[in-house]
């Protein structure tokens, strides 16, 4: 069994480094959807139980909300068909049509939200966001190549300075940017027209999970009074209820690495914060510009 | 373990508000609760005389009937029209009120009499003098209980369900997945008693013979939301009987759907509700021999007049968790150490407003100030239609006497009576606006708020 994890985790990595824009959880999607494919199982149960046992190790590799809820949402879309067949291979070959259609649907995503969130990208905007999020920038691509001008101020978001990648690819596509530094969130905030972040997870209350720093970005907006627009692909909506900060399970708060060797986790610092619904004005998915009431609907229909 | 819950009660003595313009002017357009009783504004037919009509003609009847009195009420005040629309358009269908929240408009009082006497049912009086703001609400004392104006045995009342009555407005049987399950059980025995009449069908004249119990009931207490959708539950069920059936097979038939949708909503959802709950209480847990304990302490509010809290604190206990006991007026001393609300619920409204004891919108508010979550438990069969947005539109209003309490041999406000302009007000019910509630769990899982017509619609999908 051990070899097959680390084959699995192999595929997983050349995947990740192939394309690295593609967003983790596609590539953890296109895992499973090889292992589908190469698995000798007997029993659709058994297949349903080392797909999920195969989404449980690739959340060990990459701890991000999305790897976990793209997998449960790839188990349930290949077999939300019916599968009455007698022979198991057909069920599997059914099985694994399904599971090519829902990625060629997921890899469509970006798109669509872009195409929704650019009309609110006004001539002249100033725009704030946090982070580095492939979304976000697919948005900016496409305002920028709807001709119009806007500049971006981008926090330099430590402990990765992931803002510092965000930036460069910006400035490739010529759009003036601006690298601030997390603590300037509220003094930046007066010049900005409006904030919008990506997401790592979309949880059923309607708020997000993201890298540290966007619950403050939140919280000032909403003092200001600044519209806080969320761009996520439908697959990373999870069945999630957090309640506060502390409600956020362990698995998803630090990367994998630390989870693995680290034993007391109260000296480590979260990579990620939880935004309540009531601070976010809208979300941006492929399946529509919702509000954050509007997801608890979509999450039923998905999951249900 | 049991769903942690709990439980409020009203406090309410004398309430200085000036009558503000918030009592609810009777034409408003309230979608109307769905609960069984008060949607009859058709006469019921009086047993085995008239022989059966068909639904669909008598409600044919009544639509004709209705048109030819719009039409005759058109022609007579069409001086104040300008325009002369067609009757169809100028008259929507109006929704009506129901009458438990028209007690200050003497027609409606009167058809309701008329409604009553026509079920052979006697008509129960309010007591002592009303508070302005509620003066369109029934207020009713408990030491008249309805079933002392019945004559015994009662014949058109089955004694199950004169226990039952008499068992609400004594408040006997309190809360609300107590009451509809006593309910069910009641219906069950009424079917087991009931015999079709030569001539009948039984799905028909079953669903007409509990059409008097329910007005009964009614009267002695006013139905709640879960009542109301066990009612709707069992009318259906009747009324999908298929003909063929024989009777013996149609009375067990209707026995397990009872029996069934008490395991599915009331026994299982507790079940499923607390599996969910129990994620949310996540503190340090202290392995103890060979089980794990969450270690957490519970804090019990409470509040006059019912003191129900004392019921919840008595079973906590006894199950060895370490337990506080406040009266509501410590609320916020004691808010800084808490780290999560339970609260139960009597209903779930479709606007995500939760009804609940007097009280709970209080804990709410303050909780919601010390940033504190708030949870709220309920079963979805408690979920209904209908929208309201504050407390006085449609509440119950209890006994009175209720707050006059004696200590020490003292019994102050024994002649409240006397001073005329000193009202009462023991009020039982309050509602609770979703800003205020951070999480519903439910037995299909924990939701916000605001996705209440969410279930309602998979709900009724799956019916």
């Amino acid at each position: 069994m051990f070899h097959l994890v680390e084959k699995l985790v192999e595929y997983f990595r050349t995947q990740m480094r192939t394309d690295p824009d593609m967003a983790s959880a596609v590539a953890a999607i296109r895992t499973l959807l090889e292992f589908l494919r190469r698995d000798k199982g007997e029993t659709i149960l058994g297949l349903r139980e080392s797909l999920k046992w195969a989404t449980d190790c690739l959340t060990e590799v990459d701890s991000s909300v999305a790897v976990s809820s793209g997998g449960e949402l790839f188990l349930r879309f290949i077999s939300l068909t019916s599968l009455e067949h007698q022979d198991l291979s057909r069920c599997k070959k059914v099985m694994e049509e399904r599971g090519e259609l829902f990625l060629e649907k997921i890899s469509l995503s970006r798109t669509k939200v872009a195409k929704l969130c650019h009309t609110f990208i006004k001539d002249g905007a100033k725009i704030l966001t946090h982070s580095s999020s492939r979304v976000v920038l697919r948005v900016l691509e496409k305002a920028a190549a709807e001709k119009k001008r806007f500049t971006v101020y981008v926090t330099e978001s430590q402990p990765d300075t992931a803002g510092k990648q965000m930036a460069d690819a910006l400035r490739r596509i010529n759009v003036p940017v601006t690298v601030v530094l997390d603590a300037a969130v509220g003094y930046v905030l007066e010049k900005v027209d409006l904030v919008i972040v990506g997401a790592e997870g979309v949880v059923e209350s309607g708020g997000i999970i993201n890298k540290i720093g966007t619950y403050q970005m939140a919280v000032c907006s909403k003092a200001h009074n600044k519209p806080f627009y969320v761009v996520a692909e439908s697959f990373k909506f999870v069945r999630l209820y957090p309640l506060n900060q502390q409600d956020v399970p362990d698995r998803f708060k630090y990367k994998a690495d630390t989870l693995r060797t680290v034993s007391d986790l109260s000296d480590e610092h979260p990579m990620i914060d939880y935004t309540p619904p009531s601070l976010i004005t809208l979300l941006f998915t492929d399946l529509g510009v919702l509000t954050p009431s509007a997801v608890s609907d979509e999450l039923i229909k998905l999951y249900l | 373990m049991n769903p942690i819950q709990h439980h409020f009660i009203g406090q309410c003595t004398c309430l200085s508000l000036s009558p503000a313009s918030t009592v609810l002017p009777a034409s408003a357009p309230v979608p109307v609760p769905v609960s069984g009783a008060p949607s009859h504004s058709s006469p019921a037919p009086s047993p085995a005389d008239k022989p059966a009509k068909s639904r669909a003609e008598q409600k044919a009847e009544r639509r004709a009937r209705q048109e030819a009195d719009r039409a005759s009420k058109q022609q007579s005040c069409s001086s104040s029209s300008k325009t002369k629309a067609p009757p169809s358009e100028l008259n929507p269908v109006v929704k009506r009120l129901p009458e438990h929240v028209q007690v200050d408009d003497p027609a409606v009082v009167k058809r309701l009499a008329k409604k009553l006497e026509r079920q052979q049912i006697p008509l129960r009086s309010d007591y002592g003098y009303k508070v302005s703001l509620f003066s369109h609400l029934h207020q009713y004392s408990r030491k008249a209980p309805l079933t002392q104006q019945l004559s015994i045995p009662s014949t058109v009342i089955h004694p199950s369900i004169v226990r039952l009555g008499l068992q609400y407005s004594q408040g006997i049987v309190v809360g609300s997945n107590a009451r509809s399950v006593a309910l069910l059980h009641a219906f069950k025995q009424v079917i087991r008693d009931y015999t079709t009449p030569p001539n009948e069908e039984l799905a028909r004249d079953l669903v007409n013979k509990l059409k008097p119990y329910i007005s009964f009931l009614n009267q002695c207490r006013p139905l709640s939301a879960s009542m109301g959708n066990a009612i709707k539950y069992i009318k259906k069920e009747i009324s999908n009987i298929p003909s063929h059936f024989k009777e013996e097979e149609a009375k067990t038939k209707l026995q397990t759907c009872i029996d069934r949708y008490i395991n599915e909503n009331v026994v299982l959802a507790a079940k499923a509700i607390s599996k969910y709950a129990i994620e949310k209480i996540n503190l340090t847990s202290v392995i103890l021999s060979d089980r794990t304990w969450k270690k957490f302490r519970v804090i019990v509010v409470d509040s006059r007049p019912r003191l129900e809290g004392r019921e919840a604190l008595r079973r906590l206990v006894q199950r060895g968790i370490s337990c506080t006991y406040v009266l509501i007026s410590a609320l916020s001393y004691i808010l800084p150490e808490v780290s999560k609300v339970f609260l139960g619920a009597h209903a779930l409204l479709a606007n995500g407003y939760v009804m609940s004891r007097v009280g709970t919108s209080q804990i709410a508010l303050v909780a919601r100030t010390f940033n504190v979550p708030v949870l709220v438990c309920c079963e979805t069969y408690k979920f209904c239609e209908r929208v309201q947005t504050d407390s006085f539109v449609s509440n119950e209003l209890d006994d009175p006497d209720d707050l006059m309490v004696t200590r020490k041999g003292k019994t102050q406000l024994e002649n409240w009576h006397d001073v005329s302009s000193l009202g009462l007000l023991n009020l039982v019910y309050d509602v609770t606006p979703p800003d205020f509630v951070d999480l519903v769990i439910t037995d299909l899982g924990m939701i916000p708020c605001t996705s209440v017509p969410v279930v309602l619609r998979v709900k009724n999908l799956e019916q």
